[in-house]
């Protein structure tokens, strides 16, 4: 990494900046929803379900009521609100029926997952909450439940909902059904593999937490939350929930302590604080989650069976690639549930591959699990890891090494725009969404040369003398990011229909500082640092000029949020187009000042000049104090440097590279080591290489946390097993080694910037990069294929079972 | 997240605990490592605790005049750690919880406690270690050995409290390692091994075999032991001896580790924990 | 039902009325106003709320309040010298070690308890001495950087905590 730098050199963009948000973390300054402490403030505590599958025959909440400190209690029946949205049904084509059930802000009538919420309990102190629940007597009828989703559509499983028939929540296709049907039965080479892409748990480390507060005297709510979308969050709750005007809703969210799609959605616990304080007459009500809790209610990620068949020559040609998939999407549906394993997933299977013939089907079930959502990566990691597996299968069957196969099928760099045939498909008005740019090529070789692939074989030979059993894993991944346009991504049903542009605005006060207002809601980014490199950069102020504000709805134009890597793509771009309005007017007025014609103003930075005489210039900070005093302002022309812009991009960004993993196995004991990890990621150009190194960082170890160690067991009775963190394994420093970065740059052709977005890079790309590598390891006992996540009996037993099953 | 609501007493002197600890569903908190994780997540919701944090005459470990080792119930895994001059105990408690734990939690308290995956119960067994308890009644020495009547279990009476851990000399030239595969969430040991051996002329003459998170309690493997001595610690006597590291026990199950993998990690960490002691 | 304890924070002595059951951790934060120490989990696991109780790193979600009686606690906010920053939270800062922040506090408190033992950690020790506090953010990788490098500047002379 290059040193780290306080003040740029010339200009920021590009630079490795120091985090301008960092001195507060680092003092115990943040802000965070729990360190929000309000006069008069209450506290909620939420009566959860200890059944995966129950009715709800009568709830006594008497004593509860009677307990000391307690303010109210309140079941389902008690709200009036209606259920949680459903805002991205499965679509694209048509005919596709989504059976949607979506939680209420309590249950009434029965509950569908373990932890789904039944009563509230607002009490002075959480100490009265907690207790008072605990006298909360609920009369269940418990029901058989079902928490995997084969099961779950086969007859005879106990069902969900009614206006569900076997659990199916939707059945979506994508792709030329006939066409690979065809090429699979001509291929001379088919591999079939059923590959379970199994259920995370995301454990930001701030779990989430709402203060609800109504206003008696303006009947106005503001509810600050720990979310990635305040805006959307308002719209939502406004509109579809609660019935309450928009305008009488501000949300606000403060320092949010990692989200990883988690905090994107609408969860019951915001309404319902919104609810509660109203009801106890507009004291603030507070609640906060607990990890146990944010384990049972707070959204799951991945949680798929998938059937692949990759078909092709012996040559290494893929030509042809089938998937089913069955989605688990839990008990009710989370706010875009079905979104993510059909237009994130399905449409983007085919990878960094030119493959003639994809087609993929995807069945959306209800099990008695917590919902499931977007988690980092949100369904390209899923899509990463079925393309990457089924490449290494493919390889193996043809006996080619799997970096030429690899390279044998990558989309030629001359052939983009790439319109892939799993389909991104058409936005309304015929506009094609097509993979804008790449050159996968020179990203393997360099990783392959950083590895030393050409001599794996003696690496594995030198493992094997010291015990252990060696493996090499790659995963050539790309990405979509961005997640636009709206005229895609909303209009065509693709998306939550809505629209997905994003919003800036820039306002120069009269000493010449820049308030830079944007719609995108930062949650460990680095947000405050890079939209004011950015804004710096094209304004010619100093940085420390510049402060970045978001995350209120007051005050902040509506934006969509921060998700899908987007918000540099998108939401830095809507800033340049602001901080181009603001140049705009400042060189009219600038013209204005030096009497010449705008056309004959040239900027340099800060300075606006008259072309020709160099002496005849204005700074940009005099022409802000002019213009904001406005004591003379030309004819028609506003006072104050002030402009908002709003961007809609035209295309995704897709970033792409290659990983390499390097793992050793205890061949007695299963235990796995990941011993080394190289990443050649292009993400186009760089905003901050240093906050670029970190989000691959962060990716990369949520990626081989999957692949080695995490996953979300419940129990056949719906029991989540792995309730904790004493169970659910998260990386921690000890099981990781440092990561060896390296870098190729295609700047994206869609936007200003030439960024793409690395939020999620390194999580969609490691999981695959550490299992290729655990299986290339066992493959010296002719194993082609394991479940993820690695554990030390799972690896021991598939080793026992390939020697012959002598323990 | 917040223990449900108790009384609490400090207590001034290990006189002054036990004659609280007389007064009915009182429980002793020393570190509070182990019990209030419990009561946080209301498992555990005594109706009083008994503090014996802060008696200086339970805390300390120290040589013994018979040229063996006593430990104080107070002593924190920290300052074992700092105390010891056996390299293997250190390995063991290195690898108990983190860093904050060790600085909080007490050598009494896990023994106490008696979780049947924590390390220092096979620690201490592999060094004969006794539990020295007292009550009103007096003193009274138990060896640890057979000490774990069941998970969590233990033989403290309810009116007595854990005072220190003593044991002998340690056998002449013995050597000893530790070795476990932790869970790697709440690092408690899917199965951990102390051994302890000692030779003399080419023969084993000494073996202590401690082997925790395999069965119902930790235990000492007295088969594997008896397999080993006298025999001449050969790769294959060392490897015939640890295929009887579950003998008899109850092997636990779980979603992490089931029966057949733990019985035979069993093995496998008992044979590479006894060739480590060995010296390979 | 409420028990006087005296504590002395970051430097300043402290005098509370708190029931038995309040965790050190709810003392620091609600009854102090000190909210930079965090709660990420409730099992103990996590290491958000790890200050140092009479200098030794302890999670503070896993003492109460009692227990913590006449003892001398340093969270995040005392680390620093008045505007002078102490090196681990200039390194943590100068390395990227930190992306939400919300695991920094016990991340730090954790590395300065190691750096009081040891001046000059390897990796692999660093690693181990920061098991018992996870970051999702950062992969480690940076804040294993961090460490080594507060260790470097500390070495050759950088302010310690000055406070407690």
């Amino acid at each position: 990494m290059t040193d780290v730098l306080d003040a740029p050199a010339t200009t920021p963009l590009g630079q490795p900046i120091k985090r301008t948000e960092d001195p507060r973390f680092i003092t115990g300054e943040g802000r965070y929803l729990d360190d929000i402490k309000l006069q008069s403030m209450t506290h909620l505590a939420i009566l959860r379900s200890p059944y995966a599958h129950a009715n709800i025959r009568s709830i006594d909440t008497s004593a509860a009521k009677s307990m000391p400190g307690v303010h109210a209690v309140f079941v389902g029946a008690d709200i009036p609100y209606n259920p949680l949205p459903m805002a991205w049904p499965a679509g694209g084509s048509a005919g596709i029926t989504n059976n949607i059930n979506t939680p209420r802000v309590l249950a009434t009538d029965s509950v569908k997952w373990t932890g789904e919420g039944v009563a509230a309990v607002v009490a002075e102190t959480p100490e009265q909450a907690l207790d008072a629940l605990e006298a909360i007597d609920v009369d269940w009828e418990p029901l058989p439940a079902v928490v995997d989703s084969e099961a779950a559509i086969k007859d005879g499983a106990p069902q969900l909902h009614e206006n569900a028939p076997n659990n199916i929540v939707f059945e979506w296709s994508v792709g030329d059904k006939d066409g690979t049907a065809a090429a699979i039965e001509g291929a001379e080479v088919v591999v079939t593999q059923r590959l379970v892409n199994q259920r995370l748990i995301p454990n930001p480390m701030e779990t989430r937490g709402d203060i609800g507060w109504y206003n008696p005297g303006t009947d106005e709510y503001t509810v600050w939350m720990s979310s990635q979308t305040p805006h959307i969050q308002r719209l939502l709750l406004a509109a579809f929930v609660t019935g309450i005007p928009e305008h009488k809703i501000r949300c606000i969210s403060p320092d949010v302590g990692g989200a990883f799609g988690t905090k994107i959605f609408t969860y019951a616990d915001m309404p319902l604080v919104m609810f509660a304080s109203k009801a106890i007459g507009g004291r603030p009500v507070k609640w906060v989650e607990g990890r146990r809790e944010n384990y049972q209610s707070t959204i799951h990620g991945r949680d798929h069976i998938t059937y692949v068949e990759i078909a092709g020559k012996r040559d290494g040609e893929v030509t042809g690639v089938r998937v089913k998939t069955y989605a688990n999407l839990g008990g009710r549906l989370s706010t875009i549930g079905p979104g993510i394993p059909t237009t994130l997933y399905a449409r983007v299977l085919s990878g960094c591959y030119k493959i003639p013939n994809v087609y993929a089907e995807v069945t959306g079930v209800y099990t008695n699990t917590v919902f499931v959502d977007a988690y980092r990566g949100a369904g390209r990691p899923e899509a990463t890891y079925v393309i990457e597996r089924a490449m290494d299968l493919f390889a193996a069957e043809i006996g080619m090494d799997r970096a030429e196969v690899r390279r044998r099928n990558f989309i030629p760099k001359d052939q983009f725009p790439y319109e892939n045939p799993s389909g991104l498909g058409t936005a309304s008005g015929g506009a094609k969404i097509y993979i804008d740019s790449g050159d996968y090529e020179p990203a393997m070789d360099k990783a392959l040369g950083m590895v030393d692939y050409a001599a794996l074989a003696a690496q594995k030979a030198d493992a094997r003398d010291r015990g252990k059993l060696l493996g090499v894993g790659l995963s050539t991944y790309i990405e979509v990011c961005g997640v636009a346009p709206s005229k895609w991504i909303g209009a065509v049903g693709e998306g939550w229909g809505a629209a997905m542009w994003e919003s800036a605005n820039i306002r120069v006060h009269l000493t010449g500082k820049v308030v830079v207002t944007v719609g995108t809601q930062p949650q460990g980014q680095g947000h405050e640092t890079t939209y004011a490199q950015v804004v710096a950069a094209e304004l010619g102020v100093p940085m420390e000029d510049v402060i970045v504000q978001h995350s209120d709805t007051l005050g902040t134009p509506f934006g969509y949020g921060s998700y899908g890597s987007r918000t540099s793509s998108v939401g830095m771009t809507a800033a340049i187009k602001a901080a181009d309005k603001i140049k705009d007017k400042a060189r009219r007025y600038a013209a204005h000042m030096l009497e010449a014609s705008p056309d004959d103003i040239e900027i340099d930075g800060a300075e606006y000049r008259v072309k020709g005489s160099p002496d005849r210039k204005k700074t940009f900070q005099e022409i802000a104090f002019a213009l904001d005093l406005a004591f003379d302002a030309p004819e028609g022309m506003e006072p104050y440097l002030d402009e908002t812009a709003y961007y809609d991009t035209p295309n995704c960004t897709w970033p792409f590279g290659t990983h390499i993993a390097t793992v050793e196995i205890d061949e007695e004991t299963g235990v796995v080591d990941l011993v080394r990890y190289v990443a050649v990621d292009d993400v186009g150009n760089k905003i901050n290489p240093m906050i670029v190194d970190g989000q691959l960082h962060g990716g990369i170890a949520q990626g081989v946390g999957q692949a080695l160690w995490e996953g979300a067991v419940y129990s056949d009775d719906g029991q989540l097993l792995t309730g904790s963190m004493m169970d659910y394994v998260l990386p921690r420093a000890a099981m990781l080694p440092n990561f060896e970065l390296d870098q190729t740059v295609t700047p994206s052709p869609v936007n200003p910037l030439g960024v793409k977005g690395v939020g999620e890079a390194g999580a969609i790309a490691s999981t695959a990069a550490v299992a290729n590598a655990v299986v290339d390891a066992l493959s010296a006992y002719g194993i082609r294929h394991l479940d993820m996540p690695y554990t030390p009996q799972k690896l021991w037993s598939a080793i026992q079972s390939a020697k012959g099953g002598q323990a | 997240m917040i223990p449900a609501a108790f009384d609490y007493r400090r207590a001034t002197s290990i006189d002054d605990a036990l004659a609280a600890l007389a007064g009915g569903d009182a429980k002793v908190i020393a570190g509070g490592m182990s019990l209030l994780p419990l009561m946080k997540l209301r498992l555990a919701q005594p109706s009083m605790l008994i503090d014996i944090g802060r008696l200086e005459e339970l805390k300390g470990s120290r040589a013994t005049a018979d040229g063996g080792w006593e430990v104080g119930a107070l002593t924190t895994y920290t300052e074992a750690l700092e105390a010891t001059e056996l390299d293997f105990t250190r390995e063991c408690i290195l690898g108990i919880g983190d860093v904050q734990v060790r600085n909080r939690g007490t050598v009494g308290g896990s023994i106490s406690h008696a979780d049947p995956a924590s390390d220092l119960p096979a620690l201490l067994l592999a060094l004969d270690y006794s539990a020295v308890l007292r009550s009103t009644r007096g003193d009274r020495t138990v060896p640890l050995d057979g000490f774990f009547e069941g998970a969590f279990q233990t033989g403290i009476a309810p009116d007595e409290i854990l005072v220190k851990l003593v044991r002998g000399p340690l056998a002449a030239s013995a050597k000893g390692s530790y070795l476990k595969m932790a869970h790697p969430a709440s690092g408690y040991s899917i199965v951990g091994v102390c051994a302890v051996v000692a030779s003399s002329g080419g023969a084993v003459s000494h073996a202590r075999i401690g082997i925790t998170g395999v069965g119902e309690v930790a235990y000492r493997a007295k088969a594997v032991e008896s397999a080993l001595l006298g025999s001449d610690g050969s790769p294959s006597a060392v490897a015939a001896a640890a295929a009887h590291a579950a003998d008899g026990q109850t092997v636990n199950s779980d979603i992490y580790a089931d029966r057949d993998y733990r019985s035979k990690m069993a093995e496998v960490y008992t044979r590479r924990a006894i060739d480590a002691a060995l010296g390979r | 039902m409420g028990e006087h304890i005296s504590l002395t924070v970051n430097g300043a002595r402290r005098e509370l009325d708190v029931e038995p059951r309040r965790l050190l951790v709810q003392a620091i934060r609600e009854d102090l106003d000190l909210t930079g120490t965090h709660v990420g989990c409730d099992t103990s696991q996590c290491g958000a709320c790890t200050i140092h109780l009479d200098g030794k790193a302890v999670k503070s979600c896993t003492v109460l309040a009692v227990q913590a009686d006449g003892a001398s606690v340093t969270t995040i906010e005392g680390m620093a010298n008045g505007e002078t920053l102490h090196p681990l939270q200039t390194a943590f800062w100068e390395k990227h070690g930190l992306q939400c922040g919300f695991c920094t506090p016990g991340m730090i408190m954790a590395a300065a308890d190691l750096l009081a033992r040891n001046s000059d950690p390897s990796e692999d020790e660093i690693r181990h001495a920061i098991e018992g506090n996870i970051c999702r953010c950062t992969g480690y990788h940076n804040i294993v950087a961090a460490v080594r490098a507060a260790a470097a500047a500390m070495r050759e002379g950088a302010a310690a905590p000055v406070t407690a």
